[in-house]
Formats: C-alpha cells, structure tokens, sequence
C-alpha cells in the first residue's frame, strides 16, 4: 500500500503537525510565536522541534536582539517536500475511505 | 488512526496556516463604504473648486487647505471603518487581532502609502499639480498589492487595477479627477459588493 507508505511517523504528532503547518506558510518564526500560536508549554513545544531538527525538516538558527537571545526557526527544502508527501497521502486516504 | 483523525489533522493544519500567515479578509462593507466616502469627499471636493472663483486647483491656502482636510478625512474615516470592521469579525471568530501578521499587513500597507503621500506634498509644494491624481492612485496600488500577501481576499486585482487607472491618468491629467473619482469611488464599491457576494456563497 503505497499511501500508508506515505504517512510520515515524524508528523504523526498535533504539535509537529502545527510547527511545520505554520513554517509551511511563513518564512520563519521564533519560539514564542510558535507558543502564541500552538498553545504549548516551552518544554512540550521545544521537545518536538527538537524531533524535527533531528529529521533535518527545520532549521534552527540562534541569535540575540539586544541582550535578548532569540531562535528562529524555518522549514528546509526536504522539510516541506515531506509534509506536501504527508498531506497528499492523509487527503487520498480521507477519499479512499470516502467512497468505499 | 482512525480517518476521524486524519480529518481533524488536515482541518488542524488549514486552521494553523490561516491563522498563522493572513490576516481575516477585510469585509466587503468596507470596501463599499470607503468607495462612498470618497463619492461624498470628491462632490465636497468639486462644490469647493467650482465655488472658488477658479475653476482649476493652486496652492491658494484657504481652499487648498479645505482640501487637504477633505482628503484626510476621506482617508481617516475609510480605515477607521476598516479596523472596526475587522476588528467586530475577528472578535466573533475568536482571532487575535493585534498580531504580528496585523503587524506585517500594517506595515507593509502603510510604507509605500506614507512613501506616496509625502511625495505628493514635496511635488505640490514645487507647483506640480498634475500628477496628483495619478500619483495617489499608482501608490495606493502599490500599498494594496504589498498587503495582499498577509490577506485572504484577492485585493491584489484591486491593486492593479489602480495602477493601471494611475499610469492612464498620468497621461491624461486633465482628467485627474474624475479618474481619482472612478478609481477611489467607483472600484472601492464595485470590489467591496464583489466581495459581498463572494463571502455570501
């Protein structure tokens, strides 16, 4: 069954689901944005961003504004080719099962 | 997972991406109100002009600066009406309306505007009145499309079509203001009831 082939583990998760949907759509984003955005605690949120700079799907890049120090993260090339392939095989099989 | 699941996943991410990247599309009240504002301020306008004692515009203080006011208010009262448009839907879709993709939107709406609206004051204050027209339509264009990124409606084709109805207007600038009439009135109301029955279906 190439469909459930398909269906990445990584995203297999609401929280990494949400962070690529968002780098998805914005070139980037820092930590708190994506906190405002999901609605997760720090540690929950950077636990998952950690599993998804493993899998080289986002890019972490470290910097300070003033004193403050301010990560920003952003989708890689194979990040976003791997949620497209994700949501392709989630929307076949929403239809397969829809017309059975 | 069940297919309940995977729905509720693909609604999740549509929701994020939404929420996260454009702003709520402006209602098309907006538009059609703004449209009128304009309507109203250019019959001030025109009743100002032609009972001034000359039938063109100079830099004569009183009228001038009549105008200018005219102008500000047309320009204040369609993006007051704009906010709290906005801001009444966004209050029932439980959105968060200072953010920073209001942020963004604001910003990249305001530079190329304010851009335009001091350059149209330097070239007045040399005595170059022709283009005046032209100029608020090209840079309000401008404006337009740089915010259509953070929108959802298809502002951009309004932004065009401004342009468009600019570079016209710079070459017919005898006509400047009754294509500043058609451009700020007419395709306001007309982009504004499109976007009604859009938001209807």
């Amino acid at each position: 069954m190439g469909i459930i082939e398909n269906i990445n583990k990584v995203f297999d998760h609401r929280i990494r689901l949400g962070i690529m949907s968002i780098l998805m759509v914005n070139d980037q984003a820092d930590f708190n944005r994506l906190k405002e955005l999901l609605d997760v605690t720090d540690g929950n949120l950077a636990s998952h961003i950690k599993g998804l700079e493993k899998e080289e799907y986002i890019l972490v890049e470290k910097q300070f504004i003033g004193r403050k120090p301010n990560t920003r993260y952003s989708a890689t090339k194979l990040g976003k080719a791997a949620f497209k392939k994700h949501i392709n095989a989630l929307e076949q099989l929403i239809l397969k099962k829809g017309l059975k | 997972m069940s297919e309940l699941d995977y729905l509720k996943d693909i609604s999740e991410i549509k929701n994020l991406m939404n929420k996260s990247s454009r702003f709520i599309s402006l209602s098309g009240w907006a538009g059609i109100l703004a449209g009128v504002y304009a309507l109203i301020g250019a019959a001030v306008a025109y009743y100002l002009v032609a009972n001034s004692g000359r039938a063109y515009l100079i830099l004569d203080g009183y009228v001038f600066r009549l105008i200018l006011l005219d102008l500000a208010l047309i320009a204040i009262l369609s993006v007051g009406t704009a906010i709290l448009i906005t801001t009444r839907s966004a209050k029932n879709d439980g959105v968060k309306i200072w953010d920073k993709t209001t942020r963004t939107l604001l910003m990249s709406f305001l530079v190329p505007l304010i851009t335009g609206g001091i350059y149209i004051l330097i070239i007045l204050q040399q005595q170059k009145y022709g283009q005046t027209g032209a100029l608020m339509l090209i840079f309000y264009g401008l404006a337009l499309i740089n915010a259509s990124k953070y929108t959802f409606s298809n502002i951009k084709y309004l932004g065009y079509a401004e342009i468009i109805l600019g570079l016209i207007c710079a070459c017919y600038p005898g006509y400047g203001f009754w294509l500043w009439v058609l451009g700020f009135g007419i395709f306001h109301i007309v982009y504004g009831a499109f976007m009604l029955l859009t938001e209807k279906k």
